[in-house]
């Protein structure tokens, strides 16, 4: 049994931000980062977007080998933390090993919701084994079916018709991208998949899958049916519980963390896709966040309440999408706007304001080519951190920069 | 030989802003500083290469427009993960309302 430190269950990307962290805020007992996934901790955003296109596309690593050597920290890879004793402060590892901890990070991620339906074959994208197996499947000419017009969805839509393949995206609202993204954004977005030459069918549920001789039947709540050769789900995902519930920590949408991320039992923290939250810009609504900034930011977080800092965890929400040659970005909770405003830039890309019941800033998004969004996001961002209370009729005015609006007043 | 090469006029680049400027294929950055000061660094981030005039700048320092990277453009001295190697400095001058950089 190696002497108590800092031990951190899951190496995504969170977990090894946090690593990383525990070495940047001065820590120099043992750190260990111990990961279910053989491979070295990779990025997932690729997996849906060229690392699909690509058939040479590799894992994008996180950090190299080298980085964990020089920061000291134990990488084990390929084996489950399968039991954790809160009283006794001990992970058990699938290989029977024993690990100690001082403090204890679960990073525990996500895992893609399974579909319902038995007895067909159905793609799920997480895991870059997932994405290899996929890719494989996307020859030019093959007919994808996709179940779910979310992020993952869409992104590996346009992937496979970047790939020459025909693809049908089945979503059950009545627009793509509903739970997060507004409307008028949503639709600039649906319009390019349509583009493209996407069939993309909403308001409608997949009744049942059933194989053919040349493929498979995807039949619709509406009556209609779709023949297509194989079918990928992204219905969302469930945060990975298993280990926490187990060792009886609180789980409520996620491992139950307080506002520095501790979670119910001493000395274990939780962060990232895995655990909810309270926001203390948004009324300290808990929350579950599932963005690759958010997982590094949290990892950070939690590293410094590891080691005992004090502050509450109140990065404002942010996420990215990359469609065809298009790229979302949404800050903020876009659900908790209750007024709108709307900025149509000169250059034809429109940015949406989600205002609060007293005009603060809550939430923004774009779209546009490219980086074409980045910087006005960023700005909403720090607008919405400042708890800035914009005037409306600004927002919507192109010519008012909005870093001008910096300078609005703020909400108490 | 380094030379200087027009790349602007003084008023293409707002204050505490950035513009992009392409000279022999090579991509640049042109700042303008709050005080209008004018500063040019390489056009691309030294993480994963993304333009950085489409970046947001606040005081002296560019923001990447792809990680938030954060770079003091004066000094071309990168601010911390994820970005880990400091950008290219050239020098500026400004004379009869055009910004000239020098390059080599
Ligand atoms: C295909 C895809 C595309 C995405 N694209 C974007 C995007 O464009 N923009 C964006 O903002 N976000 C995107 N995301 C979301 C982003 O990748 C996640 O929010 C982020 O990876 C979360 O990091 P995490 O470390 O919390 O969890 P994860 O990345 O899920 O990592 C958790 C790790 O913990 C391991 N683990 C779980 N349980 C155990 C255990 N008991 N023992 C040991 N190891 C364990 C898992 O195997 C996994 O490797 C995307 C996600 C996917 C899947
Ligand atoms: S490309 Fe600039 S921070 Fe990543």
């Amino acid at each position: 049994m190696t002497a108590p430190g800092m031990v951190v269950v899951g190496a995504g990307e969170c977990g090894v931000r946090a690593a990383f962290a525990l070495r940047e805020n001065g820590w120099t007992g043992p750190v260990t980062l111990v990961g279910a996934e053989p491979l070295l901790p990779y990025e997932r955003p690729p997996l849906s977007k060229a690392g699909l296109v690509s058939d040479s596309a590799g894992p994008v690593t996180i950090r190299d080998a080298g980085a964990y050597r020089d920061a000291d920290i134990e990488l084990v890879s390929g084996v489950e933390a399968a039991g954790l004793d809160t009283g006794a402060h001990h992970v058990e590892l699938a290989d029977g090993r024993r690990l100690g901890y001082e403090r204890l990070l679960l990073a525990t991620g996500a895992r893609a919701r399974p579909l319902p339906f038995d007895g067909t074959p159905v793609h799920l994208l997480r895991t870059h084994a997932d994405a290899v197996a996929l890719r494989r499947r996307l020859v030019p000419g093959t007919r994808v079916g996709v179940i779910g017009g979310g992020f993952i969805g869409l992104e590996l839509a346009a992937s496979a018709a970047a790939r020459g393949c025909p693809v049908t995206v089945v979503e059950l609202g009545p627009r793509p991208l509903g739970r997060a993204v507004p409307a008028r954004i949503a639709a600039v977005l649906a319009a390019r998949h349509v583009a493209a030459g996407i069939d993309l069918r909403c308001g409608t549920a997949v009744g049942r899958l059933a194989p053919t001789g040349t493929g498979i039947t995807v039949g619709l709540a509406d009556g209609d049916a779709v023949e297509v050769d194989v079918v990928v789900a992204g219905v969302g995902s469930v945060p990975e519980t298993a280990l926490a519930e187990r060792a009886g920590l609180a789980v409520e949408n996620g491992i139950r963390a307080d506002a520095r991320l501790a979670t119910s039992a001493p000395d274990v923290f939780a962060a990232g896709d895995c655990c909810s939250f309270p926001h203390p810009l948004y009324d300290d609504r808990r929350v579950r966040l599932e963005s690759w900034r958010a997982a590094q930011e949290q990892g950070a977080a939690a590293a410094r309440s590891m080691l005992g800092g004090p502050e509450p965890y109140a990065a404002v929400p942010w996420f990215w999408s990359d469609q065809h040659d298009l790229s979302l970005q949404v800050t903020g909770l876009t659900d908790a706007a209750v007024g709108e405003a709307v900025r149509l830039r000169p250059d034809g890309v429109e940015l949406w304001f989600g205002l609060g019941a007293q005009g603060r800033l809550l939430a923004a998004a774009g779209v546009g080519p490219g980086n074409a969004v980045a910087k006005d996001v960023r700005l909403a961002e720090m607008l919405i951190a400042r708890r800035a209370v914009p005037d409306p009729a600004a927002l919507a005015d192109p010519a008012v920069p909005l870093k001008s609006l910096l300078r609005s007043p703020v909400s108490a | 030989m380094p030379q200087w090469i027009p790349a602007c006029a003084t008023d293409d680049v707002d204050p505490e802003d950035v513009i992009p400027f392409e000279h022999a294929g090579e991509s640049y950055a042109v700042y303008r500083s709050p005080d209008d000061v004018y500063y040019a660094t390489a056009g691309h981030c030294s993480h994963e290469r993304e333009l950085l005039c489409d970046g947001l700048v606040m005081g002296g320092v560019i923001e990447c427009p792809k990680h938030n990277g954060r770079f003091d453009y004066t000094s071309g001295k990168a601010m911390g993960a994820p970005v880990l190697v400091d950008l290219r400095t050239y020098p500026t001058k400004v004379e009869g309302g055009t910004v000239y950089i020098e390059l080599a």
